[in-house]
């Protein structure tokens, strides 16, 4: 009895772990698993709130790295500013799941985790995210969850239409009742204001800025304007195909790489635009599964394998950026340099 | 550069020599190390805003070729539209490609027959003076019940000018439609032709993407029966893709059809918005599907005000 009954606790005990990254989450559970990470990896893991939502709810971040005496390199990824892209925050909670999982035993992962810390929000829209939970018919809310303004009875801004990046400007509607409603100004929603607050004070050291949707398999790369280009659009192109590449080695799904404008439709005012704006170099959008079968309502069956490939592809981008930080050009000549110097000095004390 | 080794003379000129190589070595690492910072510090190339970018970030650069128009509040940038041949990963040729997808499930869906944009291969558009635009695309698309993929080539045209016009489609596919549905839809029409036990459903699928497997015809039908509205309702700024079954109630078999009432929620990606449908559907393995009624219903605004929960 005491066998069956072992093996009955401890199938149970990994038929919940091995289930949990296969299922979609409310928020109270992804709250009480953010407290789970941390007290199970109280080396690594701190959290972070740096906002309130409209409904005064907290906003809350996982710091994730191995600490340092000195000050660190930073990965910026947000998941859920759209609530009804459920597949978004339950690739955050894998992503971290993944990371703690592996950074002990694969030196990549653990070179990564010493030099950066990673900075990840599981549900940025969480009046959305929870709103989009209530029943059926609330499923496919988009937006936050401020009231309308001037008259208008909708409720909602679309967040990614928010911020301070050619507001307005493009791909917006400035009718309260839309999807794509920008807001009455830039930042008027709480939830913009705390990102952008974040990413003012830390913009010295975020290297990269992810941020996470669905559908339609894209990687977008800034900017959504069709006439503005950013500076290292080539650079942006190659790691974005770089790791379209490392998702379709995956599973075989093709992810489009562009600009919005090219690949999708233009827009203003997104999170992935802000960070490029203020100096993040490297900045994406991942729009995951589906292609339009299921669309926002991917099946639960399809969570491990979506999570699996965009993972692969956040990897990619993720190295690329560590790599051109700690190996560069620079370090590489003044290691050359140094030894030089030494093997002048050596040589000179035994000429001398 | 003359090193130890080469001459065993503890000249004073040797030394200078190499105590100022040394120096200068010293001094270049100093300069690149201020200049490039800690080795673990990245060189951050290419930050900034772009050449001729104002300082305010809303602004937009002076000397570009934007056409813009003021409406209103916003100013309205036009989309140039593409004409030649397409770039395959860009939106004009997935759009229109989108479209030919639509077109074929109006033709060849069915309850088993389910059919999805794979990969845009090839297209090229063109102005045709005055009345609109005309697409040819090569494709691939597949069916989704059968895992079947097949060659296509479209021939698309998107009326201009006033008044919304259905565009036109023509395509010819290889291999498609070579899944033998035969046996499942007779069956199925067997099933439910007779009026003992009228299905229906609703939220397909559900919350958590989950369709029953009793369901899945039902759901292919409401997809395919979409497709009609989709197909009258795009043009060159719109890509629909059904988002769910809200509802779904079968009526009577009348003339050996049979009849469903669907209420379908429609999304569409460049406005992002959910859009609600009434369809009148009618199917049999011989008429294939037809849609006898739409109704566009209106979007419910007081849906949207918070409900009464703790959380």
């Amino acid at each position: 009895m005491c066998v069956s009954m072992y093996s009955a606790v401890w199938s149970r005990e990994e038929t919940t772990e091995r289930n949990y990254y296969t299922r979609y989450h409310n928020m109270s559970e992804i709250t009480a698993w953010m407290e789970q990470m941390k007290r199970e990896n109280p080396d690594v893991v701190s959290s972070m709130v740096y906002g309130q939502t409209y409904e005064r709810r907290n906003i809350t971040l996982l710091k994730i790295g191995l600490s340092s005496t000195v000050r660190k390199k930073a990965i910026w990824m947000d998941c859920g500013i759209h609530a009804r892209e459920w597949i978004a925050p339950a690739f955050c909670q894998y992503f971290v799941r993944e990371i703690l999982r592996t950074y002990k035993t694969d030196t990549k992962v653990n070179e990564m985790m010493k030099n950066l810390d990673f900075y990840i929000t599981p549900v940025l829209n969480v009046d959305g995210y929870i709103y989009s939970w209530h029943n059926e018919s609330t499923r496919l809310w988009r937006k936050s969850r401020s009231p309308g303004t001037g008259g208008c009875t909708c409720y909602g801004t679309d967040l990614n239409r928010n911020f301070y990046a050619n507001w307005g400007m493009v791909g917006v509607s400035t009718d309260c009742c839309s999807e794509t409603y920008c807001g009455t100004k830039a930042l008027s929603e709480s939830e913009a204001w705390a990102v952008t607050d974040m990413l003012g004070k830390m913009r010295e050291d975020i290297l990269a800025f992810l941020t996470i949707h669905s559908y339609s398999q894209l990687i977008l790369v800034p900017y959504g304007h069709p006439n503005i280009s950013a500076p290292n659009y080539d650079e942006l192109m190659e790691v974005g195909l770089g790791a379209a590449k490392a998702i379709k080695a995956v599973h075989g799904m093709d992810y489009t790489v562009g600009t919005s404008p090219d690949v999708l439709y233009a827009n203003s005012g997104s999170s992935r635009d802000f960070a490029r704006l203020i100096g993040i170099p490297l900045s994406f959008t991942f729009e995951l599964r589906d292609k339009g079968e299921h669309g926002f309502e991917l099946p639960e069956d399809q969570i491990q394998p979506t999570c699996e490939e965009a993972y692969a592809g956040a990897q990619h981008i993720i190295t690329y950026t560590h790599d051109k930080a700690f190996y560069s050009y620079a370090a590489t000549v003044t290691a050359t340099l140094w030894t030089t110097l030494l093997a002048a000095w050596v040589s000179s004390a035994i000429l001398l | 550069m003359v090193w130890a080794g080469h001459t065993r003379r503890r000249g004073r000129p040797h030394q200078i020599l190499v105590w100022s190589m040394g120096w200068t070595l010293l001094i270049l690492l100093v300069v690149l190390t201020v200049v490039h910072g800690n080795p673990t510090v990245m060189v951050r190339t290419g930050s900034g805003p772009t050449v001729g970018f104002d300082q305010h970030p809303n602004s937009v650069p002076l000397g570009e070729d934007i056409q813009t128009t003021t409406e209103g509040e916003s100013e309205v940038v036009e989309e140039v539209m593409t004409t030649g041949v397409l770039n395959p990963s860009h939106y004009p040729a997935r759009r229109a490609a989108t479209v030919v997808q639509h077109y074929l499930n109006t033709r060849y869906g069915s309850p088993y027959r389910w059919i999805f944009l794979s990969t845009v291969h090839s297209g090229s558009a063109e102005e045709v003076a005055e009345m609109g635009r005309k697409y040819q695309l090569a494709l691939t698309m597949q069916e989704m019940i059968s895992n079947v993929s097949g060659q296509c080539s479209a021939e698309l045209f998107f009326p201009g000018g006033e008044g919304q016009s259905a565009p036109q489609v023509q395509a010819s596919c290889e291999g498609l439609h070579q899944s033998n549905t035969t046996a499942q839809e007779e069956a199925f029409y067997q099933q439910h032709r007779t009026s003992n036990n009228l299905a229906s459903g609703n939220n397909i699928p559900d919350s958590y993407g989950h369709v029953e497997p009793s369901m899945k015809p039902f759901w292919h039908l409401g997809g395919v029966a979409s497709s009609f509205i989709m197909l009258r309702e795009s043009n060159e700024s719109t890509l629909y893709n059904m988002a769910q079954v809200a509802n779904f109630t079968q009526l009577e078999t009348e003339k050996d059809q049979l009849r469903f009432n669907y209420h379908v929620l429609l999304h569409e990606m460049i406005s992002q918005e959910i859009i609600h449908w009434k369809l009148l559907v009618t199917w049999s393995p011989e008429q294939g599907v037809q849609v006898l009624q739409t109704e566009l219903q209106p979007k419910c605004h007081h849906c949207e005000a918070p409900p009464n929960t703790t959380n």
